[in-house]
């Protein structure tokens, strides 16, 4: 049933994927000078200036440490927090259980650029600000829900009756959930980790506005450099760069389960 | 599944209600405070009543932004959705090349918005840039900074570059849940490729589908890093998209009130719209 030209459909798609980054990384070593001055497909002179820079000052590489910080802790709360209230959506009906779903979605459709500027003052006035604690709180407003949204599906993947034949064999109902149910849906805590894990790295507007300093983002020091030190562009993209490859490392441990993760385990 | 019916199963939901209600409800309600009141600095506030709403609904510029925000989000739904299906219907199913297309396909999700923004903006430059440089040797007169058509043009291609995998990710978890049955079947029938992807293909991606086109609706009309690091919103107001203005208005102009009128009439737009999608997708799944 495939014709053989459509083959090469994903290959073209790939290449056209990569097309932009291919160009990111070839200007990450050029130097300034030839990245101005001339038009090459590949960098004459390769330097690793532009990375040096970046490792050896700290106020670009701790942007990445404050990243992946408030990364972290933003992951291990939403699925900590998202696992029982899932497992509550999964097999129980309480009172206002559809409205309750439907309202934590909202939340994931909330414009940042809305709640930018109220999160300064809620932060501030909690004594957050500036902490990667208040980012990891501030992204966990749109990633809880997909947690719970996207555990809720695994979950009710599972039949029940693996609940009913631990209860009979004289599990408690804490004995089973940890021992029994989260290992059975070990996949989907992965996948709702990692989608936790992608949105946090990706956002920027309330991880900018939440930090000034102290806890400043990679992705915030990226553009306060760009806009004050003028046209460092070889400086940009290494920078650049290097945020790809937290997130090409997390891809390679979730490969075998992305393609039913992205489906919210609802396939 | 048939659900026990407990009220005590809210016990399980209570920490995320509490977090969840902290970061919205709260900020929610600030911007509904700003959002009927007059402050003249100071932190001297006056009641306006619905002043800045009527304002909001009645300004061209909203207008405008909102116009072109649902152009966008019509354009990058029409283009991403039917290409990211015919992708994931090429793509082999078994063997060696599946994890590294789908790693490879699922790279640019991960990359921070700001990063895309930039990177696009390197690679579109009309002197420097391979894509810019490409189509100006091709004859093209190309330059995205300062011609309005130029900008949508990288706009849409960055976006359809940004998220086309998610849709395409989203097909093939539908497709590989086909039993070969179904296919062995067709065969026998003789069925042409496209009764194929018609009665069988389609019906069973049409729930992943939705939430594609959820995701995809949410995301897009909320678009706003990649955006402002790209154009900016210019040249002129021409990409202006409904984040950008709000983002001017707010911290920009320092206008609270309209700002946070119009933060509630962008929300109330995407749930309205995001409700009839939600409410589509539970009828499936009920099904």
């Amino acid at each position: 049933m495939m014709t053989r030209p459509s083959r090469y459909v994903p290959v073209l798609y790939i290449l056209f994927l990569l097309l932009p980054i291919y160009w990111l990384v070839n200007m990450s070593f050029k130097t300034t000078n030839e990245i101005l001055g001339s038009f090459t497909l590949f960098p004459r002179e390769i330097t690793l200036e532009n990375y040096i820079t970046i490792f050896t000052d700290p106020t670009w590489y701790m942007g990445y440490v404050n990243s992946l910080t408030y990364v972290l802790i933003n992951t291990v709360i939403s699925v900590l927090v998202a696992l029982p209230a899932a497992y509550a959506f999964s097999r129980y009906r309480f009172l206002g259980d559809k409205h309750l779903f439907f309202w934590l979605l909202t939340n994931r459709m909330a414009p940042p650029a809305v709640f930018a500027l109220p999160f300064f003052q809620l932060y501030s006035a909690v004594g957050l600000f500036d902490t990667p604690i208040a980012v990891a709180l501030a992204h966990t407003l749109f990633n809880i829900p997909l947690a719970v949204w996207i555990l809720e599906g695994f979950m009710s993947g599972v039949p029940k009756e693996l609940d009913e034949t631990a209860y009979v064999d004289g599990h408690s109902f804490w004995s089973f959930f940890l021992k029994i149910f989260v290992p059975t849906i070990a996949a989907g805590i992965g996948v709702a980790a990692f989608f936790c894990f992608m949105f946090s790295w990706v956002e920027l507007l309330l991880a900018k506005t939440l930090t000034s300093v102290a806890a400043k983002p990679i992705a915030a020091v990226m553009t306060r450099t760009a806009s004050t030190s003028g046209y460092e562009l070889g400086l940009l993209a290494a920078a650049g760069t290097l945020t790809i490859i937290p997130g090409a490392f997390v891809i390679y441990f979730v490969r075998n389960y992305i393609a039913k993760g992205f489906a919210l385990g609802r396939v | 599944m048939n659900k026990t019916h407990d009220n005590k199963a809210w016990l399980f939901v209570l920490p995320v209600v509490a977090l969840v209600a902290f970061n919205a409800v709260i900020p929610l309600m600030t911007v509904v405070n700003y959002s009927v009141q007059e402050t003249f600095g100071d932190n001297v506030f006056f009641w306006a009543g619905v002043t800045w709403f009527e304002q909001v609904l009645q300004s061209e510029r909203f207008h405008d932004a909102l116009l072109r925000q649902m152009f966008f989000t019509f354009s990058i739904l029409a283009i991403e959705v039917p290409l990211g299906v015919a992708i994931a219907l090429t793509m082999p199913r078994k063997g060696p090349w599946v994890p590294v297309c789908l790693v490879l396909m699922a790279l640019p999700l991960l990359i921070p918005w700001n990063v895309v923004g930039a990177m696009w903006n390197i690679f579109a430059l009309p002197d420097i840039g391979l894509l810019g440089r490409s189509l100006n040797a091709l004859g093209f007169d190309y330059n995205f900074t300062r011609q309005p058509g130029d900008a949508w043009f990288t706009l849409i291609l960055m976006d359809v570059w940004h998220w086309t995998s998610l849709v395409v990710l989203l097909a093939y978890a539908g497709l590989v849940s086909i039993p070969d049955a179904y296919y062995q079947a067709a065969k026998i029938d003789g069925a042409r490729p496209f009764a194929i992807f018609r009665y069988i293909q389609l019906p069973k991606m049409k729930r992943v589908l939705t939430i594609a086109v959820l995701l995809r609706f949410m995301d897009s009309f909320m678009i706003y890093t990649e955006l402002s690091v790209l154009t900016g919103g210019g040249p002129g107001n021409s990409t202006t998209l409904l984040s950008i203005d709000l983002v001017k208005i707010a911290l920009g102009q320092f206008d609270l009130g309209p700002a946070a009128a119009m933060s509630l009439i962008y929300f109330l737009i995407i749930l309205a719209l995001s409700w009839v999608f939600y409410t589509l997708m539970m009828r499936n799944e009920q099904q």
